[in-house]
């Protein structure tokens, strides 16, 4: 008796996980069927009805995509190399240095991590474009390049190295950068692969700072061209809109259904502070 | 010589901190202080420079109703999502770290919407929601619910960006369960479903505490979230009808680049980074605390 | 400032030497933003007109950037000026001439088209699209993608219903008469079909405009210093507007989208809208059914604003870009293009010298809906338009949304937003 009540309960958990599993699914496979689907199929699920490849070619066309996927592509791979290179340096100064002024500065990081430049947009497009740099790429990526969460996770693995590997080198007779390029940056190499993803997912996806600083297609990410495609103003139908719409994710989704556990663990490891 | 070694060794590490911190200064901390500054100052206009003019940016905020709108509607979108997101994230971790077929498909629909951007979800859910055409209602005729205005609506609009955050951030606070869930150990369960005592009661007596300190980092994460990203707004109502479903960087940003009034954007600004500030000083204070216990 | 003057100094100082070394056949280069509002591959045609000009004139180089909507264009335009950016033309809102005028960014076209031969070209445009561009005496736009509000109705659905296709609604009665026939429901008491539908999203003030109007008022005065949001025959019209959907159950409840409303139209799931004449070969091409179009009904008076967006010239411009940018608008709205222009997309051609050309005559002979919109203007008004229009105008949208999902009573809407309104607009007085 006991055991089969125990099994029911069992058996609607699963039903239920398994429920919720397709809810969180659903909008994205409703995206592909009408990507791949006539508009007049759009909200009719017939098995038989013809399969297109149609919208994706005429989103391929009502939208500079391929230049869309250029400019986030630099994007993404100018700041990821802008991030870790002055974060492992400001890192490894935060890990392994004293000196006056320290805790103060450590504290004005943290500022950041919970006041983020997102938030920030009046005052930072006013010094963007002091700087000239209103509709660049640099323009777009240079706010997040000083990171303060990149500082904070690679500090923290820096701080994980044992003291004996940095001393044993020092012995051979190798300076401070050579350590820190030799010792410190190969053995928190877990951490840079976590900070990696989370750091180009997010710029991937971000929004609403590219939208403010971008006034062209020669600068505007995937994200800014896919919000002026979609515009209902535009008047592009729903299968076209779902076509662009899985083009522009289809790169990171496609990244992510391959190396899921990477991206679950660095996600997660860049949360856990 | 021992002196000029420490000395150098502070120029090394000021060094390695000048080119970061000079992005840092530029982009996070200037501009705090900056629009503080500026929210005392009126905005240039043609033929009327800037001047300075105390607190009347404040006093016209006080006035604007638009901003007490905003402001409700964040608050409402905080805490009807957060708490929903949440729990629904432990069901999710619970679910996926126990024994369940194709755990590892349902682990992935779960996570899916986290990577996806705001914008093109958005794009997605925007046609869900669509009168009359839209599948929420095809979905609701078969139930003989009538036709609704669902983003058109003051009443409902606020609440579908809300179900949308819902359904996107889930799954990520998930993962921060599941990290933490993995970290205990099985041996703890067993011995005490050995001892008698039911799963349930295992749950709310072991598991949920041992949760806590995820959970707190993950209300407040979840709640700087809901400040700062407005990217479905721009897509599925841009703020209407009537402000219903705007947020206040929303609001901000319409204020900076729609009506070009940076002085009062400015101000509005303020407002955001206190109450960031006072999650910030919550969070704070929490990692202190738990240093303490530890 | 000093950093600006040094800056221009350089460029001049760059100019002068590439000129110096290409020349006498320069190349100039000229950006715009341009909106879209409406259905159809508008983009394509644009481009399309621009290779054209290219072609024709292979010393000016024209890069046109799709931005959005008219509120993004110019918010993005904008940004470009502030930015110093390159841009010297755009086609914006005719409706933000003030604003354009406030910040100081624009040249106007009597200092630009000199000539005799430049004069009588901007002559030729119908004097109801001309409204929105003067100011202060001055010309600062030149139409371009202009419209007027148009009624489409489903002719097979007033088959359906008993009525006459060939007669849609006159006046405000007619209109709900015929709407309380249109409206269809399901088995279970689901409208399948509605009567009447009027987007109140994006362009709510637009289509409220209208039915001022058409009730006697006007909403702001020549300067763009005043707005009358309050009086009772606005009032009144909100009142209507509200009363389709809550009193006589012709058009459903809460804002109407405009960007979907045509595609509801071509689903019949609405057997009249209310939209820019800008959608009418989008609809067109995308109807299964007989539709026809007409004028907005009556209630004291027929009307509808004009709408759609200028071209503008701004000010950080060498006399050469001017002169250039000149020769692409007088390209772009000259008879032949303005008539091509016409038939792609539905907008109005802007001069009666297009209306008559070989092209546009054909079409319209066998297309009457295409002339409905021009046959408006003597109806039409200017589009409301004041300063800091993007503010005042949000006001009234609010207002109207507002009213429409039964937050506010329409006179309470109203008087506060003429209120807030009359906050912003005292300073300009």
């Amino acid at each position: 008796m006991m055991i089969r009540e125990s099994d029911w309960g069992h058996y609607l958990e699963v039903a239920a996980a398994w429920l919720l599993a397709f809810i969180w699914a659903a909008p994205l496979l409703y995206a592909t069927w009408a990507a791949f689907h006539p508009m007049d199929f759009v909200s009719r699920f017939d098995l038989l009805s013809p399969l297109t490849l149609d919208n994706f070619q005429s989103a391929w066309n009502v939208a500079p995509f391929a230049r869309y996927f250029l400019n986030t592509f630099m994007l993404v791979c100018m700041t990821l190399t802008g991030q870790i290179v002055l974060c492992t340096l400001a890192a490894y100064a935060f890990a392994r240095f004293e000196f006056p002024g320290k805790e103060t500065a450590f504290i004005l990081v943290l500022v950041q991590i919970m006041i983020m430049p997102d938030v920030l947009i009046v005052q930072n497009y006013l010094t963007t474009s002091k700087l000239g740099l209103v509709d660049t790429i640099l323009g777009i990526g240079l706010p997040y390049i000083g990171s303060a969460f990149g500082i904070f996770l690679l500090r923290q693995a820096f701080k994980q190295v044992p003291r004996e590997l940095e001393d044993a080198a020092r012995v051979e007779g190798a300076g401070w950068f050579s350590i820190l390029l030799k010792v410190y940056v190969p053995l928190a190499r877990p951490t840079y692969l976590a900070y990696g993803l989370v750091s180009v997912s997010y710029h991937w996806n971000n929004f609403l700072w590219p939208v403010i600083i971008t006034n062209s297609t020669h600068t505007r990410p995937l994200t800014v061209g896919l919000s002026i495609f979609g515009a209902p103003e535009s008047g592009v139908n729903f299968s076209v809109i779902s076509a662009g719409t899985l083009l522009a994710v289809s790169p990171l989704l496609l990244a992510f259904l391959l190396f899921q556990r990477q991206f679950v663990q660095s996600f997660m490891r860049s949360g856990i502070k | 010589m021992r002196l000029s070694h420490k000395t150098s060794r502070w120029v090394y590490a000021w060094l390695l901190l000048l080119p970061a911190s000079v992005l840092m200064v530029t982009f996070t901390h200037y501009p705090i202080v900056g629009g503080i500054f500026s929210s005392f100052f009126s905005t240039p206009r043609q033929g009327r420079p800037s001047r300075f003019v105390g607190l009347d940016n404040y006093a016209y905020m006080a006035n604007d109703p638009v901003f007490w709108q905003v402001l409700k509607n964040n608050f409402v979108y905080a805490f009807g999502t957060i708490p929903v997101s949440v729990c629904l994230a432990l069901l999710m971790a619970v679910w996926v770290n126990g024994k369940l077929p194709g755990r590892a498909v349902v682990r992935t629909a779960y996570f899916t919407p986290t990577i996806l951007p705001m914008i093109a979800v958005a794009n997605i859910w925007l046609f869900f929601y669509t009168p009359q055409i839209g599948i929420l209602d095809n979905i609701c005729g078969l139930f003989g619910i009538h036709s609704h205005s669902w983003l058109g609506d003051p009443s409902t609009a606020l609440g579908c960006l809300m179900v949308l955050a819902i359904w996107k951030d889930a799954g990520f606070f998930m993962i921060f369960f599941l990290a933490a869930l993995q970290g205990i150990s099985p041996e703890l369960e067993e011995a005490a479903l050995i001892e008698g005592a039911g799963r349930w009661y295992f749950f709310r007596r072991v598991t949920l505490p041992l949760l806590m300190p995820t959970t707190l980092f993950v209300l407040v994460n979840s709640t700087i979230n809901s400040f700062k990203l407005v990217d479905h707004i721009f897509i599925l109502t841009k703020g209407g009808p009537d402000n219903a479903s705007s947020l206040l960087l929303y609001y901000i940003y319409e204020v900076a680049f729609g009506f070009w009034d940076t002085a009062y954007a400015s101000t509005l600004t303020v407002v955001l980074l206190l109450i960031l500030g006072a999650l910030a000083v919550t969070q704070f204070k929490y990692i202190e605390k738990r240093v303490h216990y530890q | 400032m000093k950093h600006g003057v040094i800056k221009a100094l350089i460029w001049l100082a760059l100019a002068v030497c590439v000129l110096g070394g290409t020349a006498v056949q320069a190349e100039v280069e000229l950006n715009m933003y341009y909106p879209v509002a409406v259905g159809g591959p508008i983009t394509k045609v644009i481009d399309d007109m621009i290779a054209e000009f290219e072609k024709a004139n292979p010393d000016i180089k024209v890069k046109a950037v799709y931005a959005g909507n008219y509120d993004d264009t110019r918010v993005k335009a904008l940004a470009a000026l502030k930015a110093s950016q390159p841009v010297q033309l755009s086609v914006l809102f005719s409706i933000d001439v003030f604003e354009l005028m406030d910040q100081d960014v624009l040249v106007p076209f009597d200092e630009v088209a000199t000539s005799p031969e430049d004069k009588q070209w901007l002559s030729g445009f119908y004097p109801a699209l001309m409204e929105n561009s003067k100011a202060k005496g001055k010309i600062w736009g030149v139409p371009f993608q202009r419209s007027t509000i148009v009624m489409y109705h489903n002719k097979d659905a007033f088959k359906e219903a008993g009525l006459d296709p060939s007669k849609p609604p006159a006046t405000w009665e007619e209109m709900v008469t015929m709407s309380q026939k249109l409206v269809k429901k399901d088995a279970a008491g689901n409208v399948t079909r509605w009567g009447v539908q009027i987007p109140s999203t994006g362009y709510a003030y637009w289509m409220f405009q209208a039915l001022c109007i058409q009730n006697g008022q006007v909403l702001m005065d020549q300067d763009g210093k005043k707005t009358n949001l309050d009086h009772v025959d606005v009032v009144g019209a909100l009142q209507f507007w509200r009363d389709l959907a809550v009193k006589h159950k012709v058009m459903p409840e809460g804002t109407v989208d405009w960007g979907t409303l045509r595609q509801k139209f071509l689903e019949g799931a609405t057997a009249i809208m209310w939209h820019t004449t800008g959608n009418l070969t989008a609809v067109r091409d995308g109807a299964k059914f007989d539709f026809g179009v007409s004028m907005l009904p009556a209630s004291k008076r027929r009307g509808s604003p004009t709408g759609g967006g200028n071209f503008y010239i701004f000010k950080k411009t060498t006399p050469a870009e001017r002169t250039a940018a000149l020769k692409f608008i007088k390209f772009m709205t000259a008879s032949e293009l303005s008539a091509r222009w016409s038939i792609a997309t539905g907008y109005v051609a802007t001069s009666q010298a297009a209306y008559d050309t070989a092209t546009l005559k054909k079409y319209v002979a066998g297309f009457p809906a295409a002339a409905v919109a021009r046959d408006q203007f003597p109806y039409s008004v200017a589009e409301f338009s004041v300063h800091e229009n993007a503010r005042v105008k949000k006001l009234l949208d609010d207002a109207i949304q507002s009213a429409l999902t039964g937050g506010k009573p329409p006179k309470d809407a109203l008087t506060g937003a003429q209120q807030q309104a009359e906050r912003v607009l005292k300073d300009y007085r």
